[in-house]
């Protein structure tokens, strides 16, 4: 029960992108199209799984042990570097469509402060490892959840007569507003 | 301290193994022409050839979707070497570069407003098409000189730009970046160039800039041969047959016609 509530509260109630305003850089760079923010999700949600589990090992088994709680980001950034890469090396071989696709966006993720924020919050709000993977899959899918809403509505938006001055990124930004504010109708579900 | 150091080459070490065994389990096969040819190219990636940078355009060779003298930095040289890599003869393919269709400098060509806002042709383009009075006329505020790689444009003194064609590889991105459309890619071999893009009619163009072209017709008749035409009253050079005969300049009431030799090339650096 207590993991469902978890996985409510990721998605929807304290989505990263669109109430926490994590990772807002891939949300707006790779939203053009769905395809490709189907391959970002799944990237994102394997990398943020895996970055949670391993940081939490890294912290709970390696930094506190020997009192080195001070070097948590860093590592935790190496982790999240090692598997980003490690994703561009499987997705080059598996998907060079999908490699090329997501272009400069891959590597990015190195820097989507969600997958950082999701190891972080899982140290701050002291998760069990079974929460902290559940944490990171879920923070993983709200942030698909999140970019495949997005991109849905920028290609109809695309086909939609805006005006010239909110042309692009401007109507983007606006509608990314809007997003977040239909999310917060979430607050107060979970505690 | 020393844990601290410790612990971290440790993870490092860790990560960097698992990732050299990942890149090992997961390499992916690259046509080593590919890498070859990425070698000889210039490596500016400035996307005159159209792709995304120079890998990009290695790999186009490769699977045959791009022509191997594409790249315009490079040149006859660097094509020959793509072609020898890809086992291919390259024909020469004629130098082309970028000139600047505008000699109204600030003693030819008044203005009709003062710009004082931002530094940049684009923006003053916005504003009434700039503050030339004349529609065609170069806005010297150097976007061109901006986007250049290759250092290739200058501005004279008079606040117009103008290509030095020695450095110029005609990649193309002042042609783009210029709002006012008036810098053309134009092959090098060519000796006689049509400095204007003014299409008002006559005496609203002479007033614009004293070398406004006023669509005489001058040259269309004296060439004869269709190597100069005059549309929408501003004459034009057929590049694929350009005018030889220097003597149609004198034909000019304007000056707007030009004997230029832009056939040098500097030394590759």
């Amino acid at each position: 029960m207590e993991l469902i509530l978890l996985v409510v509260s990721a998605i929807f109630v304290n989505n990263f992108v669109l109430m926490q305003f994590l990772g807002i850089c891939p949300f707006l760079g790779v939203s053009k199209k769905l395809s490709t923010a189907v391959g970002m999700t799944g990237a994102v949600v394997f990398v943020m799984t895996m970055a949670s589990v391993i940081s939490w090992l890294v912290y709970h088994k390696l930094l506190v042990p020997n009192d080195l709680v001070f070097l948590k980001i860093i590592a935790f950034i190496l982790i999240i570097a090692t598997m980003v890469q490690f994703v561009e090396l499987v997705l080059q071989k598996l998907s060079p469509k999908l490699y090329a696709s997501l272009g400069i966006f891959l590597p990015l993720i190195t820097t989507n402060c969600a997958v950082l924020g999701a190891a972080t919050l899982n140290i701050q709000n002291e998760h069990t490892l079974a929460q902290a993977t559940v944490f990171g899959a879920a923070g993983g899918l709200g942030f698909g959840l999140a970019i495949l809403l997005f991109a849905g509505i920028r290609e109809v938006l695309e086909l939609a007569d805006t005006p010239k001055a909110f042309k692009g990124t401007a109507i983007a930004l606006v509608t990314a507003g809007i997003l977040s504010m239909a999310f917060m109708g979430f607050t107060g579900l979970v505690k | 301290m020393i844990v601290a150091t410790c612990v971290l080459a440790g993870l490092g070490l860790v990560a960097g193994l698992g990732l050299g065994l990942a890149a090992k389990f997961f390499a992916v096969e690259v046509d080593p022409r590919q890498e070859e040819i990425g070698d000889i190219l210039p490596g500016a990636n400035c996307g005159g050839c159209g792709y995304a940078g120079c890998s990009d355009f290695a790999k186009g060779v490769v699977e045959g979707k791009a022509a191997p003298d594409a790249c315009p930095v490079g040149g006859a040289e660097t094509a020959a070497d793509i072609g020898r890599i890809m086992g291919i003869t390259i024909e020469e393919k004629e130098r082309s570069v970028a000139l600047v269709l505008c000699q109204g400098d600030s003693t030819a060509a008044p203005t009709k407003f003062h710009y004082n806002g931002m530094t940049s042709c684009a923006s003053a383009a916005l504003v009434g098409g700039g503050d030339k009075l004349c529609g065609a006329g170069c806005l010297g505020l150097a976007d061109c000189q901006m986007v250049c790689p290759f250092g290739a444009i200058e501005m004279t003194e008079g606040g117009i730009a103008r290509v030095i064609s020695e450095r110029c590889t005609s990649c193309g991105k002042c042609v783009t970046a210029c709002p006012k459309n008036i810098i053309q890619i134009v092959p090098a071999s060519a000796p006689i160039h049509i400095l204007c893009r003014n299409t008002d009619k006559g005496g609203v163009a002479r007033k614009a800039c004293t070398y406004a072209c006023i669509g005489c017709k001058k040259c269309e008749k004296f060439t004869g041969d269709g190597s100069m035409v005059v549309t929408n009253a501003l004459a034009s050079t057929d590049y694929t047959n350009p005018p030889q005969d220097p003597a149609v300049i004198g034909e000019c009431p304007n000056a707007c016609i030009k004997e230029l030799d832009l056939s040098k090339k500097a030394v590759q650096h």
